[in-house]
């Protein structure tokens, strides 16, 4: 038996990762297992190392990608995908350039393993339980689906990292989001995660890491705790965790970087102690009941603003607080929705099936279950981005590419497309869209496009009537 | 880094909550690979109309707010993407400080990297802050970093909290990556007693 008090995962994966420990006047130094690098956030970290002449200090725990400002377009003749933006190329050609220049991989444009940084990390199996794991990009809080630490920083950062392979951190507090009990059929983890958000505001979560636990979560597979962790920096924390089990180690084993033989069995052994000790308390916890989450669909302006599919829009008049009331006023005015509206039968424009919430196989064959035999409606444009070129291959490989071909819709390229909108996918001003992605921010998909965010499952039953549904009346 | 001590200047009010990063600078202007210039697209899809001319109606553009170099938000600043472009915006746009009730995590790792403060303060006082700047544009503050303060016109002071880490690097200037450089003993030590949990070198 041992003395040592009950310990968290979060916890567990701090603690082993402590260069110098935290005092009173100076943060903790915290190692890093893997950095993860895109062409948009690193070009003036690696100006930084260039200017103090200094090397990456491991590029063996370092992985590049191009994600950001890719074009998700069609290959040409060549088999080549063409780079229309001038800007784009040239950070494109710059991260090729830093990378040969300090040993980094890099999975280039179009290149087999090229994909959304937070897709990569866990197909490859480079993403692993108790791990620390950083990347210049908020929606690495992704990869705490495995049980891992992982949270976006800065370019500064960045350099940070690549120069020493650690940071200077102070220790978060923890928040528990338990969410109890089975999903109804037609519910799935992108409804439990804007519902967290719409209970807790998109600032509920500040200086703090999630652990989602509960019976609902064990029963997700991990491409459904990945689209939750991916959205903890929506509800403000730097990073989410979920304890891993033996889904985790099912889906990691045999993947290009999992331990094999006798490392793996070792891993194994070392992973099952990470769960949350009985008796280890967090800061703050929640709790939800899965049985009674509905899919969720955001109306306002930020991820926060998120209601039941069947439920209307609230009324500002109705709110107390007048900087919230203004709030919600502004973005009703943006959205162009009115108080108390509906939101089902609202028209959308543009859906888009992608990002690195929901572009996994998983959010593919759930776009692809609803559209298989129906036509995408007139009018509606329809994108559906693969996060990985991997991903990409797969869906070929089981057809669902065909499925939204025939139905009507572009089957793309790999890459964050309109999630972000620097790649030339992007929303025409006034122009609503049903997504899949992360942000409904002003603009975000594109200078006054509208953003509604909904699961693969809504976003597709849109495609099919050109207005927001249930899709559970479709099955 | 740039250090900063005092600054004592007028304020510029943005009345808004949950302020994100795509608003302090769009992502269509992320494809530079320099840290300048983008001063300019600070605020863009707010401060500009379609054709690019600036909106009369944005603080930013108003006569009475230029020079400003202190910048008043609603809740939450800075909530979203870890893009540092946002403090890069901010500082080329010449200001040096904001002040919120609450600032997003990975905002303000970044703007303290880069000697632009985030000086948090409660509800009320913001609100008293957002009536002087509104009602007196001259009205200028005095932000002192030693003492952890904010002076008003009238003598009032007020104490704001800060990390004592960011505190020091902010008041000498000292840079991040230096201090953490000078761990690199005992980040060997560590390397030597943890075996490696990746290598991306080498696949399996």
């Amino acid at each position: 038996m041992t003395s040592s008090p009950p310990r968290t995962l979060f916890d567990k994966v701090w603690d082993a990762h402590v260069v110098t420990p935290q005092q009173d006047d100076t943060p903790a130094t915290l190692y890093i297992d893997l950095h993860l690098v895109h062409e948009v956030t690193s070009p003036q970290a690696f100006s930084q190392l260039r200017e103090r002449g200094l090397r990456v200090r491991r590029p063996d725990h370092t992985l590049a990608t191009m994600d950001h400002s890719t074009p998700t377009l069609p290959r040409n003749a060549k088999g080549i995908i063409p780079i229309l933006d001038a800007m784009a190329a040239a950070q494109l050609e710059q991260l090729k350039q830093n990378c040969d220049e300090f040993g980094i991989p890099v999975y280039e444009l179009g290149s087999e393993n090229q994909g959304i940084v937070h897709v990569i990390g866990p197909e490859q199996g480079l993403t692993q339980p108790g791990m620390t794991i950083v990347c210049g990009d908020s929606h690495t809080s992704t990869h705490g689906a495995f049980g891992a630490l992982a949270f976006g920083i800065g370019t500064s950062e960045v350099a940070h990292v690549l120069a020493t392979q650690c940071l200077l951190q102070s220790r978060p507090k923890t928040f528990e989001i338990r969410v109890d009990g089975r999903l109804k059929p037609g519910v799935t983890a992108k409804d439990i995660i804007l519902a967290v958000i719409a209970r807790i505001g998109i600032d509920g979560g500040t200086g703090h890491v999630f652990e989602y636990t509960g019976e609902a979560i064990r029963s997700l597979n991990m491409e459904g705790r990945m689209t939750i962790c991916n959205m903890s920096i929506e509800g403000g924390a730097r990073a989410g965790m979920v304890a891993p089990d033996d889904t985790t180690f099912e889906y990691v084993a045999g993947r290009p970087y999992a331990p094999q033989g006798q490392a793996w069995d070792n891993a194994v052994r070392t992973w099952r102690q990470l769960p949350t000790d009985e008796g280890a308390s967090y800061d703050r916890s929640i709790t939800l009941n899965a049985s009674t989450l509905e899919p969720m669909i955001t109306y306002g302006t930020n991820p926060g603003m998120g209601i039941p599919i069947s439920e209307r829009i609230p009324d500002p008049a109705s709110i107390g607080d007048l900087s919230q009331r203004q709030a919600l006023e502004k973005a009703l005015n943006y959205m162009a929705l009115k108080p108390g509206q509906p939101l089902l039968g609202q028209k959308v424009d543009v859906v888009f099936i992608g990002s690195c919430t929901n572009s996994r196989i998983s959010d593919l064959r759930a776009a692809a279950q609803v559209l298989r035999g129906r036509r995408v409606a007139d009018g509606i444009r329809m994108l559906v981005v693969p996060g990985s070129q991997r991903v990409k291959r797969q869906a070929e490989a089981e057809g669902l590419d065909k499925i939204f071909r025939e139905a009507g819709a572009e089957w793309r390229e790999a890459g964050c497309s309109m999630c972000i909108a620097m790649n030339g996918d992007q929303l025409q001003p006034g122009q609503y869209a049903i997504s899949t992605s992360n942000r409904n921010f002003e603009g975000r998909q594109g200078k006054g496009g509208r953003t509604f965010l909904a699961s693969p499952l809504t976003a597709a039953a849109a495609a099919v009537t050109g207005r927001i549904t249930d899709a559970r009346e479709m099955f | 880094m740039p250090a900063f001590t005092t600054l004592t200047g007028t304020m510029v009010p943005l009345p808004i909550e949950n302020i994100d990063t795509d608003q302090i600078i769009p992502a269509r202007f992320l494809k530079t690979t320099d840290k300048t210039g983008l001063g300019n697209n600070l605020f863009a899809d707010w401060r500009y109309d379609d054709d690019g001319n600036p909106r009369p109606d944005f603080p930013l553009n108003q006569p009475q707010y230029q020079g400003a170099q202190i910048l008043l938000a609603g809740d939450n600043f800075g909530c979203g993407s870890s893009r540092e472009h946002a403090p890069w915006a901010l500082i080329g746009y010449g200001l040096r400080a904001i002040i919120s009730t609450r600032f997003a995590d990975i905002f303000r790792n970044n703007a303290l990297k880069n000697g632009l403060l985030p000086v948090t303060v409660d509800q009320a006082t913001l609100q008293q802050l957002f009536s002087l700047s509104t009602e007196d544009p001259a009205t200028a503050i005095t932000i002192d970093l030693a003492s952890q303060t904010v002076t008003l016109p009238d003598g009032r002071t007020l104490s704001f909290p800060i990390d004592g880490f960011a505190r020091y690097c902010l008041l000498n200037g000292v840079d991040q990556l230096g201090y953490l450089m000078q761990q690199m003993p005992q980040i060997e030590a560590y390397e030597r007693t943890h075996p490696d949990r990746v290598n991306t070198l080498q696949p399996q």
